[in-house]
């Protein structure tokens, strides 16, 4: 088992750009169903042995894709992503940076008569190691097991799960949920998903500073998760003020520092790792102490 | 982005707000001409800085004990004053020792006196998804002050980012925040170009304090602050021509052009990440190892040469750096061709100071081998708290 993504997952591409097209290989090279691209104007040919469609609906019809990954730049991301909702796309990973926050807003709010999940944006992906990677993570850093990672982070997760393998601890399913102050997915719905997920025996969270998530995460993980959780997070040295490249990663009016987010992670008995060179072995001691 | 008072003023008077009569100016011969231009009435000289608490700065060095906002009688003290605050740097509680330049000024009609101040501000509620307005009747103070004290005190009312401020939302804030009469359709007039700014050109903040009260009955945004979305400049060239370079730090800018993430800080050790996460917790390990990071500095997921060599203009650029942390997690991008990176920059911009790499990721023994026999003075680091360490140590 895992969570949002297996290995009968298809997978479109929207956005099939440099960047686009170089992911969809990888991903297609790490095994996922990658079943086609969606171009404007250029459908019914096809790049790199991906099949091409002009819309997503054409393409859900011809394929039967149910996941989308975005790489529409910033200007049309918020469309490409009400696309993918509109054809009927289950689960949407927009890993596009730079979407003005109110478009996203205005996404959030159309979303919800919809049934679909977004994950991002401004985020690596998910993965559920050996079946199915969408994003731009590293692939082979992964290894199948129990430790469900969510992170607000692109490379900082790969170094925990880099850490995590190395340890021989594999991931169930690994979800970085996008830098931006509005975020298609929350820490506590994914925590719920891991709760409920029977291969995940213990929770990775990684934060960072800015917002209040984690606190609200920390208060419910001490209400319904009884796996073990460990946490980071990041920029306990960062000024207040400043957009630490992230655009949601900044303290704000007092609010967001990395210290309240650390308080609040213990007050609910949760373990968190003083330094980042520490998180896979904070996984590995809060599930030996369980 | 943020953007000057006079500025902000503008755009809401554009929407429909009412603001006191104004002048900028940039000389005190201008100041001069602008009290006339008013009326030869009292007037409020406004030093136009996007540093916050400038009322209670001081001009470093001026040996005048007013801040970056005087009220003023007669001509000749429009421009005594003015001449001050357009010679000397302008230190606030957000500024820094050194202050801040100030080149422009605001003159305002200061005639009517205010008889009450109240806040309204828009900002993004993250837990919500979308952008509330908060209005409190106490106003002319900082907001956050009263978040923290008195919490129930501020008037929350979201607004659906698809339609904007309602009439009738409008409407009961003014009321809610006591206006009556004629006094309330000023107030819902100021309160609705408020909403229609931060939505139609992308604003992160957007708030008057005071909205004030003046004993003539009018009510007026006497002062206002707005930041916007960088994200969304793209689409309003109206905000981005507003941007003053002049405000911001030159190295922070210099790395905005190539397409660095750059913030200073005031360590001594400067550090060179790929990813956003990744370079926040570098800068926590350096200081959990007893060192203090010099800024914050991500080169994006790749990491190519030229921005390798321009990052590392910028950091040898800050005479307070002594020591270089390089920590790029190679996933996508494989370490050896980051290594011919560090390599070719190194080279280029000839390094003053110890440098400490730490690579890890895909060809990691290679990149690792690369800087081992490249004959340079680079020190390698297994793993995150090895590189700490040897960093911290030769910044000692």
């Amino acid at each position: 088992m895992s969570i949002l993504v297996d290995k009968n997952t298809r997978v479109l591409c929207q956005g099939m750009g440099k960047a686009g097209t170089f992911h969809a290989k990888m991903c297609r090279e790490y095994g996922t169903q990658v079943v086609g691209g969606v171009v404007p104007g250029k459908g019914g040919t096809s790049k790199e042995g991906f099949p091409l469609f002009n819309t997503v609906a054409e393409a859900v019809r011809k394929t039967g894709a149910d996941a989308s990954m975005i790489f529409v730049p910033p200007a049309g991301a918020a469309d490409a992503i009400l696309e993918a909702a509109d054809a009927g796309i289950r689960v949407i990973i927009a890993v596009t940076e730079g979407i003005p926050v109110l478009d996203m807003a205005r996404v959030m709010r159309l979303l919800k008569d919809k049934n679909c999940r977004l994950i991002g944006p401004n985020c690596p992906g998910v993965i559920t190691p050996g079946q199915c990677k969408i994003g731009i993570m590293p692939g082979y850093i992964h290894k199948p097991g129990p430790v469900g990672v969510i992170s607000r982070s692109g490379t900082l997760t790969y170094e925990a799960v880099w850490q995590l393998s190395n340890l021989g601890l594999g991931q169930s399913t690994c979800v970085g949920i996008g830098g931006d102050p509005i975020v298609g997915t929350t820490q506590i719905e994914l925590l719920k998903m891991f709760q409920d997920d029977p291969q995940t025996e213990a929770i990775l969270l990684i934060g960072e500073i800015g917002g209040t998530a984690e606190e609200r995460a920390a208060e419910y993980i001490k209400q319904h998760v009884k796996k073990p959780v460990a946490a980071f997070i990041a920029g306990q040295t960062a000024p207040p003020g400043k957009r630490m490249g992230h655009a949601g990663a900044i303290i704000s009016g007092g609010s967001g520092t990395a210290k309240d987010k650390i308080a609040a992670f213990r007050a609910a008995g949760i373990a968190v790792a003083d330094s980042p060179a520490d998180l896979g072995v904070t996984v590995q001691r809060a599930m030996q102490k369980n | 982005m943020k953007i000057h008072e006079y500025q902000a003023k503008e755009l809401l008077a554009r929407a429909g707000a009412k603001i006191p009569r104004g002048i900028v100016v940039s000389s005190a011969a201008e100041a001069q001409q602008a009290f006339d231009q008013l009326g030869g009435k009292p007037v409020v000289i406004k030093a136009q800085v996007h540093a916050g608490g400038r009322g209670k700065g001081r001009f470093k060095d001026s040996g005048k004990d007013f801040g970056g906002v005087k009220f003023v009688t007669n001509r000749a003290d429009a421009a005594a004053v003015a001449e001050v605050m357009l010679r000397y740097p302008l230190v606030t509680a957000q500024t820094g020792e050194a202050g801040q330049k100030v080149s422009k000024l605001l003159v305002v009609e200061a005639s009517a006196q205010i008889v009450r101040e109240v806040y309204v501000g828009m900002v993004l509620d993250r837990g919500l998804g979308a952008p509330v307005l908060m209005a409190c009747a106490e106003g002319g103070v900082e907001i956050e002050e009263v978040a923290a004290r008195s919490p129930e005190k501020i008037l929350k009312t979201v607004v659906e980012p698809g339609f904007g401020l309602q009439p009738f939302q409008a409407r009961r804030i003014a009321y809610d925040l006591g206006f009556t009469g004629g006094q309330a359709a000023q107030a819902e007039a100021i309160i609705t170009a408020l909403a229609q700014v931060y939505l139609d050109k992308d604003c992160s903040l957007a708030e008057i304090n005071p909205l004030a009260v003046m004993d003539n009955g009018e009510v007026l945004a006497v002062d206002a602050k707005m930041t916007f979305d960088d994200n969304a400049l793209f689409r309003h060239p109206d905000i981005a021509a507003l941007r003053d370079e002049a405000e911001e730090d030159p190295a922070e800018l210099r790395a905005g052009r190539a397409g660095l993430s750059f913030i200073r800080l005031n360590g001594n050790i400067g550090c060179l990440v790929n990813g956003a996460g990744l370079a926040m917790a570098t800068m926590d390990i350096i200081k959990y190892h007893g060192g203090e990071p010099a800024n914050f500095l991500d080169v994006g997921g790749g990491a190519n040469k030229e921005q390798v060599t321009e990052a590392f203009r910028i950091l040898l650029g800050d005479p307070r750096v002594k020591a270089v942390l390089v920590n790029i997690f190679g996933g996508i991008m494989q370490c050896d061709i980051i290594a011919g990176a560090i390599l070719a920059a190194f080279k280029e911009v000839g390094f003053h100071v110890p440098l400490v790499v730490r690579l890890e990721g895909t060809n990691v023994e290679l990149g690792r081998k690369m800087l081992a026999e490249s004959g340079q003075n680079i020190t390698t680091a297994n793993g995150l708290t090895e590189a700490a360490k040897k960093v911290v140590a030769a910044a000692k």
